[in-house]
């Protein structure tokens, strides 16, 4: 520990957003820095190496205008801390935890580490409470619990926004006495991305906490910003018995960030680009969904991805489905056929969705059915690559009805337009279309 | 006792840090830092020496202590290793629970057991014998177990005296007569194999009650099955209702860079779950090795060693012991991010060019074994792999397929059809088949074989017709390929296909064989037909 802060003027290299500075007394990793440069414009940079008397940092923002002499460095003594208190719910905040809504800052009753520490696994618990989200094919098939980690998989150009949207604006627990609340991560949107996004927040009933990163904004931001909000998350989960909904877009931007800056660090490149590190990053960020022991709180999260080239073998889907609970896939197909939310139910899954589902949690005959209507579907399309091939007319008559069946589900339970539908109704609903076609029967024997 | 020596640091970058510190072995354990972080030495140089540290080490600074133990990264062996949960530097995480709550800090712990619980001990030798290493000078009783005290490598002599009854850990319970004392539990340096007297080649299976397993790729005990499969194809699933059921004393769980969630999920499962052989809890016979992929990378790396050095422990102690891995690739992976920190010369795709050796002498730690006192202990291997992007072709996935005897792929395609386990039974294989063959006929039944070559005819020549089914369609086959086509579909969905969240998960080798003969009978009734 050190009483005062130092200051330096010993710039000695400045390469795009990485400093060094010379004949530095004391350092740490990871010790926050503040830049001032030539006309009180400041900006903030972290400590990445130490080595005897030479300091590497990771400046966040603008360099520009920065030259060896006129930079001053001021070493804080402090590793990266998020200010916290209940306060923080309503708020909208950059990419560096400063307002962007005309108010002042609140009042910080703790501050904590935005990296945040790993949850013990022996004291995770299990997640199994259903959330409903108001989309058939989520809440039917591929079910979301509380503390899950659930990503959208979406490609350039498909409705995800609406999606989410839509999932913002119903998301509800079954138990609703609960306090439930939303924090908004924008990475690297557009402007108009960012404006549809803000109307469908005050259009919604629960509370939230919006951190927001413009394409414009500094990169290293994009970085910190899902940290920040983790750490608020994980303080109004576990501290105040919160349910928090933390939604992500677009974790592409996050990991094309991290790529940018490794490579400006000059770390060897390794799949497509992206750091060799990039699970491990990854997982520090979705790891942080959860439920614990000792708190009644829990953390949710939904990142929206964009598959590039509609890739799902992509490192960034790769990585991410690796490490999350399954994953809901938007289909270019369905949109194409004015399916609304376009979800492929075929390669999504919920992991957790076991636990979730059933007598107590959704309904008794919710397992079964889903069963049904997953196997009869993933049928009707096997065949519909065959009716390809020999026509319909080629096809035995059992084949027809699954084919109509496919169809059927595609137009009837996927597609629900902008309207929500209760557990319940998503499984009458199934119910009806799998009898409509005289279908319940047949699996079951 | 070993001298502690102190120096500073020196530089930081990320989690591998320089000092000045000089005297110590290549592989010593050291502490960094005030907070007294765990650290290994990887690099020696003439005045310094770099260390890579297995914490967060945010607020790492120059100029703090560090301190060289005089010991190499070691595992704590002893009774009060089953049902509990560790870390991947084998600290106990219930106690690290307790200390600093549900989010874990860099703290150090004292030591992986607790030396202060009382155990009964029964002692098996007397004054005046003579006892060498892996001898058993008694036992405690742990659970449904006797736990054998046996005398570490390297220690023998005459007995001179040998407590009974109420013992700790920290108590000597036996002294030789050349002074040596031999605790309750013993430490061994974790990248080091354990010694026995030989190998012994491979001649039983592991029952694992997955039809698909047991009956095509089975795996022999003291042998090696590796699992790859792209996400979502339930690499997990499997390992642990593998973990569940397989016919063995010992389970070692490795998560290896996995999700917190899902071992939540695994803790509960195993205690809610009885073994059928003693209806104790499954947690009873089992051990938890666990650093999910949020906690640190270089303790990931570590703790596949402290899950094998577990492991050949209880072979030592005479029994046979299971390990499942998963995964593989996040062990990998963590090497290659402490490679490239270490700025070492990258292989493929970024690889240390060593993974492969690293690798092999990894999986060779497997086996069944005359242990140091005669007798005879397994060590089995599951390890599931998670290829990049579900491509088989990567560096992991092949050093692997050298090294190990059972390969079962998991497929994308049947996992999008929920077909599950997705073992793909055109490509999978096992070297330990025809080993193994004997066993089974003597064991279960004459046909065993004949009905396994039966069943893989019948799969083939489905993969054929389906070719030709997709042009001509069903309609256009001959009767007897159409009863090919029934009849595998029959295989398919009530043999190879197993629910694991029923009563089905665990199908014993009599059933196994009932179900593949009944569903093969209509086949062969053509068959005889014909000829």
């Amino acid at each position: 520990m050190r009483l005062a802060e130092h200051k330096y003027r010993t710039t000695s290299r400045i390469a795009g957003q990485l400093l060094h500075v010379e004949n530095v007394h004391a350092a740490m990793i990871g010790e926050v820095v503040r830049v001032i440069g030539p006309d009180d414009y400041e900006l903030e940079g972290e400590i990445l190496e130490v080595t005897k008397g030479n300091v590497l940092i990771q400046l966040f923002g603008e360099t520009r205008g920065l030259n060896l002499e006129n930079a001053e460095i001021i070493f804080t003594d402090t590793i990266r801390q998020v200010p916290l208190s209940k306060d923080v719910i309503g708020r909208r905040f950059n990419g560096s935890f400063k307002p962007i809504d005309d108010l002042p800052m609140f009042l910080a009753s703790e501050w904590r580490p935005a990296r945040g520490y790993p949850i013990n696994p022996v004291s995770r618990l299990r997640p199994e409470e259903f959330i409903e989200t108001g989309i058939s094919a989520i809440d039917g098939l591929n079910t979301l619990v509380k503390g899950q980690k659930l990503p959208i998989f979406s490609c350039a150009g498909l409705p995800a926004k609406e999606l989410v949207a839509q999932i913002l604006q119903n998301a509800k627990l079954r138990e609703s006495s609960k306090s439930f609340a939303v924090i908004f991560v924008a990475l690297g949107l557009t402007f108009q991305e960012y404006s549809f996004y803000l109307e469908s927040l005050q259009d919604i009933e629960s509370e939230f906490v919006a951190i927001i990163n413009m394409a414009d904004d500094p990169v290293m931001e994009r970085l910190m910003a899902p940290r920040f909000a983790l750490t608020v998350a994980e303080y109004l989960a576990f501290d105040h018995d919160m349910d928090i909904l933390v939604l992500v877009t677009d974790m592409t931007n996050y990991c094309d960030a991290l790529r940018e800056i490794s490579n400006a660090r000059k770390e060897l490149p390794g799949r497509r680009g992206y750091p060799g590190y990039m699970y491990s990053d990854l997982a520090s960020l979705y790891e942080r969904a959860g439920r614990i022991k000792d708190s009644k709180g829990s953390i949710t999260m939904i990142p929206v991805v964009t598959m590039p080239e509609d890739d799902i073998t992509h490192p960034i889907p790769d990585l991410t489905g690796y490490i999350t609970e399954g994953q809901i896939v938007l289909s270019r197909e369905l949109h194409q056929q004015g399916v609304f939310p376009p979800i492929d139910v075929l390669p999504s899954l919920s992991r957790l969705m076991q636990k979730g589902i059933g007598e107590q949690r959704t309904r008794e005959d919710h397992r079964d059915l889903a069963n049904q209507l997953y196997r009869n579907y993933a049928k009707g399309r096997e065949l519909k690559k065959l009716e390809a091939i020999v026509g319909r007319d080629g096809m035995a008559e059992s084949d027809q009805l699954l084919l109509d069946f496919a169809s059927e589900f595609e137009n009837q339970f996927v597609h629900q337009g902008n309207r929500s539908r209760s557990i319940y109704k998503t499984l009458d609903k199934g119910i009806e279309i799998l009898q409509a076609f005289n279908l319940e029967k047949q699996v079951r024997e | 006792m070993k001298t502690v020596t102190t120096g500073k640091i020196i530089s930081v970058s990320g989690a591998t840090v320089r000092t000045d510190l000089t005297g110590l072995t290549l592989f010593e354990r050291v502490s960094v830092g005030e907070q007294n972080m765990t650290g290994e030495v990887v690099r020696l140089e003439k005045d310094s020496a770099v260390l890579q540290v297995y914490e967060d080490p945010s607020g790492l600074g120059l100029d703090e202590p560090v301190k060289g133990l005089g010991v190499s990264l070691e595992t704590t062996l002893g009774p009060g290793l089953l049902s509990v949960m560790f870390d991947g530097l084998q600290r106990h995480l219930d106690v690290l629970a307790e200390k600093t709550g549900s989010f874990i800090h860099p703290i150090h712990l004292d030591s992986s057991l607790d030396l202060k619980k009382e155990w009964t001990f029964t002692p098996l030798v007397k004054n005046g014998d003579t006892v060498s290493s892996g001898d058993k000078i008694g036992y405690v009783d742990e659970g449904p177990f006797q736990h054998p005290i046996i005398v570490p490598p390297g220690k023998n002599g005459r007995v001179e005296n040998i407590l009974q009854g109420s013992i700790t850990l920290e108590e000597a319970l036996c002294r030789l007569d050349n002074g040596a004392d031999i605790f309750g539990y013993q430490s061994w340096p974790m990248r080091l194999p354990r010694p026995y007297r030989k190998k012994i080649s491979p001649k039983e299976p592991v029952i694992t009650g997955q039809r698909i397993i047991d009956f095509l790729f089975p795996l022999a005990r003291g042998g090696t099955s590796i699992i790859p499969g792209g996400f979502g194809t339930g690499k997990t699933i499997l390992e642990q209702t593998i973990a569940k059921h397989a016919d063995v004393d010992i389970v070692i769980y490795a998560g290896c860079g996995e999700r917190g969630n899902e071992m939540s999920e695994l803790i509960e499962e195993f205690l809610e779950l009885e073994d059928p052989r003693n209806n104790c809890p499954l947690m009873e016979r089992t051990v938890l090795v666990v650093n999910t992929s949020n906690m640190p990378v270089a303790a990931r790396e570590a703790s596949i060693y402290t899950a094998v050095t577990i492991g050949e422990y209880y072979r030592d102690l005479g029994f046979h012991v299971l390990l499942l891995a998963d995964s593989i690739s996040r062990w990998a992976e963590a090497l290659r991010e402490i490679s490239s920190s270490l700025e070492e010369m990258p292989g493929e795709e970024g690889y240390p060019t060593y993974l492969a050796s690293r690798l092999s002498s990894f999986v060779e730690r497997a086996g069944i074994v005359e242990t140091l006192s005669g007798d005879i202990g397994s060590l089995s291997m599951i390890l599931s792999v998670s290829p990049p992007g579900g491509d088989f072709t990567e560096p992991v996935t092949q050093s692997l397929l050298r090294t190990s005897g059972a390969f079962l792929m998991l497929d994308t395609t049947l996992a999008n059809s929920r077909h599950f386990p997705a073992i793909n039974w055109m490509q999978s294989y096992s070297l330990y088949q025809n080993i193994l063959e004997d066993y089974f006929r003597e064991n279960f039944s004459e046909d065993w074989q004949i009905l396994r070559k039966r069943c893989q005819e019948i799969m083939h020549k489905e993969e054929s017709l389906k070719e030709i089914m997709e042009i001509v369609g069903i309609e256009g086959l001959q009767e007897q390929d159409r009863l090919v086509m029934t009849v595998a579909e029959k295989i398919r969905s009530s043999f190879l296909a197993q629910n694991a969240y029923t009563d089905d998960a665990f199908c014993d080798p009599q059933k196994t064989l009932g179900i593949i003969r009944s569903v093969t009978d209509l086949y062969m009734k053509d068959q005889t037909k014909k000829a």
